[in-house]
């Protein structure tokens, strides 16, 4: 940014301020959960206090040894990689049809995945509970990881589909031409050059299906329960604990900055959905 | 890109067809179900025609709630894209610094949404929370617990804190494809940096602006979660946005017919918006090739 105005010495430093000031805004809140989980429940409880004065690690021991709480971190990571693994395999093909071949209905059928993105999960709530227990597999990770395709299964299609429509169709005349059949060109060749696409609509399922918590915490009771069903009932029933709950919270977040750590020089063009 | 025609390709569409139809039509048609029927008695159902229906668009309490929702939607809008524009701008354009604020920008995104209701819960206690205890502080009058001013504000910023960095990456995206040439000739040109702005870099990020818009509005539109947690939709109906009012008629207070007649309203303006970006977006790409 420093070639197109005519910068001086004294406009930089407060370009640094806009996203320091942004930055420091995110961050606050987070402190504060992380401080709030150091803190004993009378400490929290007494008043108001900048940082923890009777520094305790109760909280996480209590939830990394109890099979109630750490199960529900447990199950939440199975549904939401089975939701990530069934997501990106079925909409690869379908990508491919998309961004390659015209079809009867494309543009149609393209527009009406995309409003189930758009569908509101409240809206499905109750439906969801009958579909899924009439086919027995309520309380189950199938029925959360199944329930999720309804919004991944149209986002990975369609950043899969900007990713492809950025590689050269000559590619795969060529590699007909060479004799590959469909699925050893798909494979062997197609899917190396989106590596980093593949990448990226991974994140993306992760992400939706790991954030979203309406649809998982009333698709499941006891077997399959998610972490954020686990907090609310904590948050109800043993009165304020809010020491557990905001060790808990802490928790919830580790997995997605590791995530954001491995992605983050693709994250940008991502977001894009890969149409940049 | 030229596209060959190819009937077969529905093939390789069938499994996606198959698996979202499963979990958007049967379902969706459960709802259309219920919405045209009535049940005194568990397992009987009266055919009630449209009547559901005139309920809903008559009742003041949709009305208000669908108020509340657009007035949120239009808040966090003019509040998140021109500041995410801004970040973005301002931002460090590569290396070890933009990484760096990238990562930080995108951990809001990645926190489970009933967390972010709850870290923002905790933050906002009048007694105990650094924003709440703060502003008390300061001399305001601030508690969101019983207070409908304190509480969307409360929320308003949730959101912003919450979803403001999408728009970031996403207007970050759009400004990396521009080439370090157009900035050369405008320098060249002794262009300002409004004009820089107004004629090299907002035409580059209109495309990607529209999905930010279009995310924005639409995620904004369905939000449930984080306002349950954080206000339950109170004090009274204050934070009630169309979601909440959903799950309190059709879990809460087991109204199935009118929770149904809502949820296709919902849904139908949903679709509504969701065509008129697409259109917009088609277009916008079709007048690039």
């Amino acid at each position: 940014m420093s070639a197109p105005a005519r910068p001086t010495a004294r406009r930089i430093p407060l370009k640094w301020l806009v996203p320091t000031l942004y930055i420091l805004f995110l961050m606050l809140p987070i402190y504060w959960l992380i401080n709030m989980s150091f803190k004993t429940t009378n400490e929290i409880l007494g008043g108001f206090s900048p940082y923890p004065k009777n520094f305790t690690v109760d909280s996480y021991v209590e939830i990394l040894t109890n099979p109630a709480w750490y199960m529900g971190y447990v199950n939440s990571m199975i549904y939401v990689v089975l939701n990530t693994v069934i997501s990106v395999t079925v909409a690869l093909p379908a990508a491919y049809a998309f961004s390659r071949y015209r079809f009867m209905g494309d543009k149609h059928l393209f527009f009406w995945l995309l409003t189930n993105r758009m569908a509101p999960p409240a809206v499905f709530v109750l439906p969801f509970v009958e579909l899924y227990s009439s086919m027995g597999l309520f309380d189950t990770y199938w029925a959360v990881a199944l329930a999720h395709c309804l919004f991944n299964i149209p986002l990975a299609v369609w950043i899969l589909e900007g990713f492809m429509s950025g590689v050269p169709k000559e590619i795969d005349e060529t590699a007909y031409i060479d004799g590959y059949s469909f699925p050893k060109f798909f494979v062997k060749i197609f899917m190396p050059l989106i590596a980093s696409g593949i990448g990226v609509t991974a994140f993306f399922c992760f992400m939706f299906s790991w954030v979203e918590m309406l649809l998982a915490k009333n698709l499941t009771t006891v077997a399959a329960k998610p972490i954020a069903a686990v907090m609310t009932r904590t948050a109800s029933t043993s009165g304020y604990e809010l020491g557990l709950l905001a060790a808990a919270g802490v928790l919830t977040i580790i997995p997605g900055a590791i995530v954001i750590y491995f992605v983050r020089n693709y994250i940008a063009k991502g977001f894009a959905l890969g149409r940049v | 890109m030229t596209k060959t025609e190819n009937n077969r390709a529905w093939f390789l569409v069938l499994p996606v067809l198959l698996l979202v139809a499963m979990n958007a039509i049967l379902p969706l048609m459960t709802v259309v179900n219920y919405s045209l029927q009535e049940s005194f008695i568990a397992g009987f159902w009266d055919w009630v025609g449209t009547r559901h229906y005139q309920d809903v668009l008559a009742s003041e309490r949709f009305h208000a709630a669908l108020i509340r929702q657009f007035a949120f939607t239009f808040i966090i809008l003019i509040i998140e894209v021109p500041l995410g524009v801004a970040v973005a701008l301002a931002m460090p354009k590569k290396g070890a610094w933009a990484s760096l604020c990238l990562v930080l920008m995108a951990l809001p995104l990645l926190i489970p949404w009933n967390v972010v209701g709850a870290i923002w819960n905790i933050f906002a206690l009048p007694e105990i929370g650094l924003l709440g205890w703060g502003l008390n502080a300061l001399g305001f009058d601030y508690n969101y617990t019983n207070q409908p001013i304190s509480a969307w504000i409360t929320v308003i910023l949730m959101d912003v804190w919450h979803w403001t960095s999408l728009v970031v990456l996403l207007a970050y995206a759009g400004l990396q494809s521009i080439d370090e040439a157009y900035y050369r000739a405008a320098k060249i040109d002794g262009a300002s940096r409004w004009a820089v702005f107004r004629y090299i870099q907002l035409p580059k990020m209109k495309t990607v602006l529209i999905i930010a818009f279009l995310l924005r509005f639409i995620d904004s539109f369905m939000i449930y979660t984080e306002p349950f947690v954080l206000t339950g939709g109170g004090p009274g109906n204050a934070t009630t946005f169309l979601s909440i009012d959903l799950v309190k008629a059709a879990v809460g207070e087991f109204n199935l017919g009118i929770a149904a007649a809502m949820s296709i309203i919902y849904f139908l303006m949903t679709l509504l918006v969701c065509w008129l970006f697409f259109t917009l977006m088609t277009k916008d790409k079709e007048g690039q090739a």
